[in-house]
């Protein structure tokens, strides 16, 4: 089985562990993820003014390039399934903001691709029970918080994913890869997203904030679908720890790089030279 | 606090602005607080997220456009979740923010951003964030 993909600026650079861990993974599971034959930034971040519709266009042409080129379009990135998931959504139901996006674009387009999230694929097309059938190395009780962040679920009406208020695809997949998932209050919350590049003491506090819920729930790390999230709760522990002696960190990882290795790619793939709080010794620890 | 309310100010045209901008009314508003208790970022603002909503709906915009709460909104969505009366807040901030930015105004300095940060830090934090914070001419 062969996907169409669209991986987006992040996932060839500063993201490249969700990515390629993604990749490794599918081939294990029987599909492919193909590079859509042509793309450019989704812009990152959606639009909210209802009159900016020039910022549309960028993601409004990878999605009419996508439709050429098939019939759906799977993303990884967190921030990119919004953003061409909400895009989308307005094609489909707003005519006139179409019209004038294509009219721009000068490429009819007409919100009819389908753009589905990589935890869709695991859950809707193989099936959490089909891959629990094919972990060769289960996660061993491993206890790892899922942060879904703002962005991977809201809003529901058009990420239709799954409950933003009580979701359970990421604590499904955690399950079917024989960890244990730790149920904590702030899982949805804000890491501080783009605040960090104008707020750095919100993006802080923000995480700080996740990483002590999910520690109190007795965490050993974190999984997310985001590099902007997996940037802001794994960098900003370097701040956190200067203000405090003692402080104790949480690794950060991309779900991909926990389902890569429950399917047998072996430890030393998962490139953890980005991460400030090293997950090896966690993962060691349970003899992974 | 006392408030004096100025009649020519109320529904004022640039509160119309922020109205058609957001595509949002303000008087949908009935002030029952759930945006700011639900809003992950106001320890960092100078205004709670109804108070915005609700000095709009006064004509007070000077003190909306004079505020941080605007820059400081991560556009996270917690507040339209939760909002009983279908108010889609964060969209009103950004028009706060779209009608400073398309006057020019800039709100971060891209210069002054460390060469080892640019290294680390993943382009969408940046992309949006010059979305968000620097002035579209
Ligand atoms: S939650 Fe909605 S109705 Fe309540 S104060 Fe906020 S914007 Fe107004
Ligand atoms: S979108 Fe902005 S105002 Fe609304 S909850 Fe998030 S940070 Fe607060």
């Amino acid at each position: 089985m062969n996907y169409q993909y669209f991986p987006g600026c992040t996932l060839y650079t500063k993201g490249k562990s969700l990515d390629e861990a993604g990749k490794r993974a599918g081939e294990k599971l029987g599909f492919t993820l193909e590079e859509m034959p042509y793309w450019t930034c989704c812009g990152a971040t959606f639009p909210l003014a209802e009159d900016y519709d020039m910022a549309l266009a960028s993601p409004t042409r990878v999605l009419a390039r996508g439709r050429k080129a098939g019939e759906k379009l799977v993303t990884l990135c967190a921030v990119c399934h919004n953003v061409l998931k909400r895009t989308n959504h307005v094609m489909k139901t707003n005519p006139e903001r179409r019209a004038k996006v294509t009219d721009f674009i000068e490429e009819p387009y007409g919100g009819d691709l389908d753009v589905i999230h990589y935890l869709e694929v695991l859950r809707d097309e193989v099936g959490f029970e089909n891959l629990a059938a094919k972990v060769e190395k289960p996660l061993a009780g491993l206890k790892v918080a899922p942060f879904y962040g703002c962005l991977l679920l809201r809003p529901k009406a058009e990420m239709a994913m799954d409950d933003p208020d009580n979701p359970s695809i990421f604590e499904d997949l955690l399950r079917a890869l024989g960890a244990e998932p730790v149920d904590y209050p702030m899982k949805a919350e804000c890491c501080g997203a783009f605040q960090v590049v104008h707020s750095d003491a919100m993006a802080t506090r923000c995480s700080r904030e996740i990483i002590d819920s999910a520690r109190a729930r007795g965490a050993e790390m974190l999984v997310t679908a985001c590099p902007l999230c997996q940037f802001n709760i794994e960098e900003r522990q370097g701040e956190m720890a200067k203000g405090e002696q003692g402080f104790k960190g949480l690794p950060v990882l991309y779900f991909t790089q926990l389902l890569a290795l429950a399917l047998g790619e072996p430890a030393e793939a998962m490139d953890v030279s980005r991460n400030h709080t090293d997950p090896r010794p966690a993962l060691q620890a349970r003899g992974l | 606090m006392r408030v004096k309310l100025d009649g020519d100010k109320v529904r004022n045209d640039r509160i119309k602005k922020v109205e058609e901008i957001s595509c949002q009314s303000v008087y949908r508003c009935y002030q029952c607080g759930k945006c700011s208790a639900a809003c992950p970022a106001t320890p960092e603002m100078d205004m709670l997220p109804n108070q915005v909503i609700r000095y709009l709906q006064l004509g007070m915009d000077e003190k909306v456009f004079a505020a941080n709460t605007p820059w400081i909104c991560a556009s996270c969505l917690q507040c339209m979740s939760v909002c009983p009366k279908g108010v889609d807040l964060a969209r009103i901030m950004e028009a706060i923010r779209m009608l400073q930015l398309r006057k020019g105004k800039n709100e971060i300095e891209i210069r002054k951003f460390p060469k080892e940060y640019l290294e680390k830090a993943p382009q969408i934090a940046f992309i949006s964030g010059y979305r968000k914070f620097l002035s579209l001419s």
